[in-house]
């Protein structure tokens, strides 16, 4: 089959950029779509142009490197799947398919279609994680979950951090991306203790980072290729409610005072001390 | 790129600023204020439908609603805060959602979203714009053309006999279903209390609002311009 695709091509962040045409002719359908791009790189550095630029690592979606738009939704046409999974069979001969980076003020372009996520990191890093004292390891059945928490928790456990929420959100917002990551630790009891600085340290960080509001238009869960739930954004928002009107007075004070990623800090401090 | 992190606002002095300061917060402030006005326009629609016994009944219940002078200010007072939180943080949110996207899409297809969940910003400022127009035709009486206080059904009567009166009425009352549409599901995300379970059935409510209180409120103007009521 024979592809006609219109990439956006970007040097540098800088770089105002602008979309390019390619031919791509002779693609089997069982390619993948990003091994059809490796054709077509292959076809632009044999005639000494510069290839395109693409994030891809696992290629079997579930490392969450790739992504784009083709044609107008993120990861393509394909739903609960990545660009990786994506094969040329799901089009048809002769279309012609636009790809457009992630847009959004938190994700600038880095060139062509890699888009710089590192703001996801931070919001992890402000609190995507649980205070644990290590030692010795722990006796495995010692916290007993049950299932239905189980499940709920490792189904936000499943976001792969990916953007693609955040691209297809017409608020660029990555609330999907920050729901996943509270409620999963929301749902099992070794997030009880932080959970409160967790919504509002991670909501915050968010925020500014630039990322949008929710509106609650569902288009991130459409696109979501780990099949996300809406319901994490519910959970988040009822979290981060409850932390800013129900929290202490101490517990808000010391966490308006600190710069989000810092906020956690606050119950990391160490207990006081035995006397020897 | 840096490891930094800008650091969070000011430090916030009450909690119900707290909550202004985080978009999630402005989200449930807006869903609280959605609700005041859900079930004022719910009530003003049951009211309304009183047009259709007659001149006595409508005048008797607009009077019936002024008996008490400080409820009747506490009423508008709460109204008129909650319009005023609802639409500044519709607008901020709105503002920062340009921040947040400044290069757009040159290709974008929704894949699920209905247009009236993309467009709450225009079917809100179109019921802004309307409810400023309802007030100087029907409360203060400005813009209608045979205005007389206290003499309700006339003066309905009056604005919406014209054909530029009705059309602004029910264009709105579409305006508003549109709002609706999304806004009575929206809210029940924005305070945390939907999940998967019970979304579909959040859903049907909002849609089921929506059409309702569309059709109650046109029936007025349509019946006055078709020549039903008058």
């Amino acid at each position: 089959m024979r592809i006609t695709l219109d990439i956006w091509r970007q040097k540098n962040p800088r770089d105002p950029g602008r979309f390019e045409r390619f031919e791509v002719p002779n693609i089997n359908e069982h390619m993948s779509f990003l091994e059809m791009l490796d054709v077509l790189n292959q076809q632009l550095v044999s005639e000494g142009k510069e290839p395109v630029a693409f994030d891809s690592d696992c290629r079997e979606g579930i490392c969450g490197m790739c992504g784009f738009l083709i044609n107008g939704e993120a990861h393509g046409p394909l739903r609960n799947a990545t660009v990786c999974q994506t094969h040329m069979r799901h089009f048809k001969d002769g279309d012609v398919l636009r790809l457009e980076p992630w847009r959004a003020a938190a994700f600038p372009v880095l060139r062509d279609l890699i888009v710089d996520r590192s703001a996801l990191d931070r919001i992890i890093a402000s609190g995507g994680y649980t205070s644990t004292r290590t030692g010795s390891a722990a006796e495995a059945n010692q916290i007993l979950v049950s299932k239905p928490y189980a499940d709920k928790a490792m189904e936000a456990a499943a976001c792969i951090g990916c953007g693609a929420c955040v691209a297809s959100c017409p608020n660029a917002a990555a609330a999907l991306f920050t729901g996943a990551k509270i409620a999963h630790l929301a749902h099992l009891p070794q997030g009880q203790p932080e959970r409160m600085a967790r919504a509002l340290s991670m909501t915050s960080q968010a925020h500014a980072e630039g990322f949008g509001h929710c509106t609650t238009i569902g288009e991130c869960e459409a696109v979501c290729p780990a099949g996300i739930k809406l319901e994490v954004i519910s959970m988040m928002n009822k979290d981060v409610i409850k932390a800013t009107l129900g929290g202490r007075a101490s517990e808000m004070q010391t966490l308006a005072a600190l710069p989000p990623s810092a906020a956690m800090r606050f119950f990391e401090s160490e207990p006081p001390k035995k006397e020897q | 790129m840096s490891t930094s992190v800008s650091p969070v606002s000011a430090p916030r002095a009450t909690r119900l600023g707290a909550l202004w300061n985080s978009a999630v917060g402005k989200k449930a402030l807006m869903a609280v204020t959605g609700i005041v006005l859900f079930l004022f326009v719910l009530v003003h629609m049951i009211g309304n439908l009183q047009v259709f016994q007659g001149a006595e009944k409508i005048n008797h219940y607009a009077e019936l609603l002024r008996i008490s002078l400080p409820f009747l200010w506490f009423t508008r007072i709460v109204l008129l805060v909650a319009v005023f939180v609802h639409a500044l943080a519709g607008i901020e949110l709105w503002m920062e959602r340009q921040r947040a996207r400044p290069v757009g899409y040159q290709d974008y297809r929704p894949v699920v979203s209905s247009t009236a969940s993309r467009t709450m910003i225009w079917s809100g400022l179109l019921i802004l714009g309307f409810v400023v127009y309802h007030l100087l035709d029907l409360t203060i009486g400005v813009v209608n053309p045979r205005f007389e206080h206290g003499q309700v059904f006339a003066n309905i009567v009056a604005s919406l006999s014209r054909a530029v009166g009705a059309t602004i009425y029910v264009v709105a009352m579409v305006g508003l279903g549109f709002h609706l549409w999304h806004g009575l599901y929206s809210m029940f995300q924005s305070l945390g209390l939907s999940n998967r379970g019970i979304s579909p059935t959040i859903q049907k409510f909002a849609i089921g609002f929506a059409v309702l209180l569309t059709l109650g409120f046109s029936a007025v103007p349509l019946a006055v311009i078709l020549g039903f009521v008058g």
